[in-house]
């Protein structure tokens, strides 16, 4: 059994298809993993919580011969995705019991190439933490040490991944959420171009920003998921899908590869970075250098504003979202008499303390007399920030960064203070506002906990990202087998 | 600084109903949370074109042919309340 933890979704694919691992066999020893896990990952599992993909129709046992390149693989899937019939709620009281009538695009695909839906994961309520600890449904422990939080917002499925409680799972990405997980727990963490993947069916939180992606154990694995996620859609008229397929990444050196490391996110543009973040970061330079890459410094000089305009504008376009959460179409409803007092009472008692911190935030920054003093200024400082990086892709293939300044906090650490959890996000918001791909990495350990670096590059270079990181991943070596234990 | 009829002007926009608990901690931590905020207050913006969105794209048209959309009572399945197909809210003048 433990065996078979340490395949990666690839390996087991290979087995499956070689007839050497059922594929039934893989997705039981998951789901009793998933049923039985007490991390506080899962929302729902497959069995317990709803059917099974196959018992739908007629009751029967699941397919037996699992067809499509991803073999029947089981996938653990952020709360935030609708998937038909089956309860989905963004880890909101306001959603508990809703179930869609239909599939996010995503996941849609996913299945079809041959994922099996193994359950829905804990996350940051409507994706707004970056801790999991916002979640209306309990926090998530993280598997290296459960007195610590997992990240988030996409915790549940970060923290399933590393504790081999699936083998690979899709979050979502806001100013983060799929990168800061991906390094606490130390595991790979895609965030695509703005616009790859249909967000049809994503729970919308900040609209220009959203982007689903998905979270594994290494990185041909991310390569692998991300294949089978991409496409324009015609229920989202904001997505492209990419200009070409996602191959699998095989480089093993970074000959000719400039790498751009920008004062500005690093330790002299953040006083919180931790040493040991820092000295991770450092040791991984040295390792693109002995792999035959050029590391050179870039500016990119208005990206540490980049928290600033991000806490305005997600803010603003998640209030405008959760204005359709009034108790009239979904979710719960409270209060009677008039209709107003419907809506607040739904609303208040709906959402918890940060959704109602983020919409009063976003309120007051689109309310008359400051929309030009906050939310035009920080979409202006948004341009800047896309143009810096632009600038900085004619001088360089790719941007390193830390993906956070610290490792996993203790659980409750930052929760009294808005401001410091927000800070978590300082590495990962610039590209989020820029719309370009992002990977983390994990590169090492600090503390006892894993360390993720960040890779970024131009729109659509995520061939160029993941080859990268294969490269690195190779050189690096990082042993993730604690966390499974 | 947002003081405390600030927050209940947000509040009604938002259609919150704070407790007077919520209040007081509301305008502490927004304010804190725009001081950092309005550190781009530093940067010269003239002449800075606002970017809404990434995607370099506009008006994406399909032929407009009819064709399936959800069915009725799937949508209504999951409203608290509904009747004669339409969702179901006490009177907005009661």
């Amino acid at each position: 059994m433990s065996e078979l933890l340490e395949l990666t979704a690839a390996q087991a694919i290979e087995r499956i298809e070689a007839r050497e691992l059922g594929a039934d066999e893989l997705f039981d020893l998951y789901r009793e993993r998933a049923a039985a896990e007490e991390l506080g990952a899962f929302l729902s599992v497959a069995g317990r919580d709803f059917p099974t993909a196959g018992e739908f129709e007629d009751g029967s046992a699941r397919s037996a011969a699992p067809e499509g390149p991803l073999a029947g693989l089981p996938l653990a899937v952020k709360d935030l995705f609708c998937v038909e019939g089956v309860e989905s709620t963004a880890a909101s009281r306001i959603l508990a019991g809703y179930r869609p009538p239909y599939t996010a695009t995503a996941v849609i695909r996913l299945k079809d190439a041959g994922a099996r839906v193994l359950g829905k994961t804990n996350m940051d309520e409507f994706a707004m933490g970056s801790s999991n600890e916002n979640s209306g449904f309990g926090p998530v422990l993280n598997p290296w040490d459960r007195s610590r939080v997992p990240g988030g917002s996409s915790g549940g499925s970060a923290a399933a991944v590393a504790a081999g409680l699936a083998p690979w799972a899709i979050g979502t990405d806001t100013g983060g959420s799929i990168r800061q997980p991906a390094a606490l727990c130390g595991i790979v963490g895609l965030k695509p171009t703005y616009g790859a993947i249909s967000r049809q069916g994503m729970i919308a939180f900040a609209s220009s920003l959203d982007q689903a992606g998905p979270l594994t154990r290494d990185v041909a694995d991310a390569a692998l998921l991300l294949r089978h996620m991409v496409g324009a859609d015609p229920c989202d008229s904001t997505s492209l899908g990419l200009p070409e397929p996602v191959r699998d990444p095989t480089a093993e050196r970074l000959d000719g590869l400039r790498i751009g490391i920008a004062p500005e996110l690093a330790s002299g543009g953040m006083e919180g970075i931790e040493p040991g973040v820092d000295a991770v970061l450092r040791s991984t330079l040295e390792t693109v250098e002995e792999l035959g890459g050029r590391v050179q410094e870039v500016s990119l000089p208005h990206s540490g504003h980049g928290l600033s305009a991000y806490y305005v504008l997600a803010p603003a376009e998640a209030s405008a979202n959760l204005a359709r959460y009034d108790g009239v179409r979904y979710g719960r409803r409270a209060g009677d008499g008039t209709l107003q007092a419907l809506y607040e009472r739904t609303r208040s008692e709906g959402f918890g303390p940060e959704v109602k911190r983020r919409i009063m935030l976003g309120t007051y920054a689109l309310s008359a007399g400051y929309y030009d003093a906050y939310y035009g200024r920080a979409q202006r400082v948004r341009t800047l920030i896309a143009e810096d990086f632009r600038r900085a892709f004619e001088d360089v293939d790719l941007v390193i960064t830390p993906t956070s300044p610290t490792v996993a906090f203790g659980l409750g650490e930052r929760t009294q203070d808005p401001l410091a959890m927000y800070l978590s996000d300082f590495f990962t918001v610039p590209m989020s506002l820029a719309g370009i791909p992002a990977l983390s990495l994990p590169a090492g350990m600090s503390e006892g906990l894993p360390v993720g670096v960040q890779l970024a590059g131009p729109a659509f270079s995520e061939n160029r990202l993941l080859d990268a990181a294969h490269a690195l991943e190779g050189a690096l070596a990082f042993d993730s087998s604690a966390a499974r234990g | 600084m947002i003081d405390r009829d600030e927050v209940l002007h947000v509040a009604r926009l938002a259609r919150l109903s704070l407790s007077d608990e919520e209040v007081a901690r509301m305008s502490g931590e927004l304010s804190h949370v725009l001081e950092h905020v309005e550190r781009i207050g530093e940067l010269d913006l003239e002449g800075v074109a606002p970017t809404s969105h990434v995607v370099a794209l506009e008006n994406v048209l399909r032929e407009d042919e009819p064709r399936p959309s959800l069915d009725r009572d799937r949508a209504l399945e999951p409203a608290p309340d509904h009747s004669a197909g339409a969702f179901r809210v006490p009177s907005p003048g009661a």
